[in-house]
């Protein structure tokens, strides 16, 4: 079957930008994207920040799904591939199409990485996803495996059932769970890693010196001055 | 995939997945029978299938019923998404093939293991045909649907649009707005959308019938005649 290659949305025409950033938990990502977002709103620019923040109808099904635990890796996969969509068709186009630059905790890798390592075909997810263009640019941080864990298990005490992968039958102490769930994760991100040109991001190192190393590869490869707010 | 498959319809082993295994499922252990009813709303589905699980259990085999929207997962929000019609394509079909792959798990397969014969009321094939009338990517939604098993039989109850009309009336005395594809736009006029949009999912049918085995049953005779004609189709499955 021949391959349809994927595009990013300024590949597709669209005038505004996607930035995802990926990585496992812990390891900083959200207030990179946070501190990235006040840069660019700071500046005047049209920016949006893009929550989870699926239709109260896909929320309710996956909530009693993970609650009542009936999801298997196959309905895991397919609920958070409806609230994505969810996501994408409500707020992401509309916001791409009205020329934002927009910033996204998270995108289709993460599901790529979560699915596969729950043992779901990795050909089958992606061409699940693939109704979704590609970021324009994707940051991915890593830091070593125990660096996230630390922050996590220090910050966190009490770790969710799916988030640890309990659900993989991986070890019955959640902790532990966690740990394995974690590592094969950051796994499967480092093979993507070439394979969809994400921009790694060395996430053992200090807060502003990620965040301008982020800084200085958005300006490079997005014009900022087209996407004033006065425009 | 399905345009692949080269095998007779005879000598093909039944109960395999379309394309992608489901983790931890051995189709060799699934001695259960699969029998797919699809056909649009008016059809006779469910008078049919009603009859053929009497005949079944009268043989003394035992049966297990499934449908669409009838999971546990995802059914309420399906029908609540359905009425306030605020879901857009995508999502939609994903939701559906959500519903579709909680029973595929937790019903079809362990009655299939169990040695039942499973009685879908409508399957994959309806909700490939109303993506693709929505105009969703014919690979993208077989990818979707290549974690279906396949089953032993497919029965299509075949009637022409206007024929499903009048027996709409005749039960409900009005239109159902999904089964008129009102969310299609195709024309304002409920009648006229009704009809053109049956005919496109039969036009769908169609041109699914040269990827998969169906058995085209003509739904437009009586009810009993209909179901002695599956049931002779479902007896060279069972035995």
């Amino acid at each position: 079957m021949k391959k349809k290659p994927e595009k990013t949305f300024a590949q597709l025409g669209y005038p505004g930008r996607l930035v995802a950033v990926e990585g496992i938990d812990g390891s900083g990502k959200s207030t990179q994207i946070y501190l990235l977002k006040r840069w660019l709103e700071l500046q005047g620019l049209k920016v949006f920040f893009s929550e989870w923040n699926s239709s109260g109808l896909v929320k309710s099904a996956t909530r009693r799904g993970k609650q009542q635990k009936l999801l298997t890796p196959t309905t895991f996969s397919l609920i958070h591939a409806t609230d994505f969509a969810d996501r994408y068709e409500r707020q992401l186009v509309p916001l791409l199409k009205a020329g934002y630059i927009v910033l996204c905790d998270r995108y289709k890798f993460t599901a790529f990485a979560r699915d596969t390592v729950r043992g779901c075909s990795p050909e089958w997810v992606r061409k699940i996803y693939n109704f979704a263009a590609l970021p324009d640019l994707t940051f991915f941080f890593r830091a070593p495996l125990e660096v996230s864990l630390n922050r996590i298990l220090q910050g966190r005490p009490q770790l969710k059932y799916h988030e640890a992968g309990m659900d993989l039958g991986l070890s019955n102490d959640i902790e532990e769970s966690f740990k394995l769930f974690q590592g094969r994760l950051l796994k499967v991100y480092g093979k993507m890693k070439s394979e969809f040109g994400l921009i790694q991001i060395n996430a053992n190192q200090p807060i502003e010196e990620q965040q301008q190393e982020v800084r200085q590869r958005l300006a490079k490869s997005i014009d900022l001055k087209q996407y004033q707010l006065d425009n | 995939m399905a345009t692949k498959r080269k095998t007779s319809p005879l000598t093909r082993p039944a109960k395999r997945f379309f394309g992608h295994e489901l983790p931890g499922v051995k189709p060799s252990e699934l001695t259960g029978k699969l029998i797919v009813i699809e056909g649009a709303d008016g059809s006779g589905r469910s008078t049919q299938i009603k009859r053929l699980v009497d005949w079944l259990e009268a043989r003394g085999h035992a049966t297990t019923q499934v449908g669409l929207k009838r999971s546990n997962l995802a059914s309420e929000e399906l029908e609540r998404a359905k009425n306030g019609n605020i879901l857009n394509r995508t999502t939609l079909s994903l939701f559906y093939a959500t519903d579709f792959a909680d029973q595929l798990e937790n019903t079809i397969i362990p009655s299939l293991r169990a040695g039942f014969v499973v009685l879908a009321d409508r399957y994959i094939y309806t909700l490939m045909a109303r993506d693709l009338v929505r105009g969703l990517d014919e690979e993208w939604v077989r990818n979707l649907y290549s974690i279906a098993l396949r089953p032993d039989a497919v029965f299509y109850l075949k009637l022409s649009p206007e024929k499903l009309i009048q027996r709409n009336f005749m039960k409900n005395h009005t239109l159902d707005y999904w089964e008129s594809g009102m969310d299609l736009g195709l024309s304002m006029d409920m009648f006229d959308s009704f009809v053109q949009y049956q005919q496109r999912l039969a036009d769908q049918f169609e041109m699914m019938r040269k990827n998969f085995d169906f058995t085209i049953v003509d739904a437009d005779q009586s009810v009993d005649e209909l179901n002695n004609e599956l049931r002779s189709h479902t007896e060279r499955v069972i035995h």
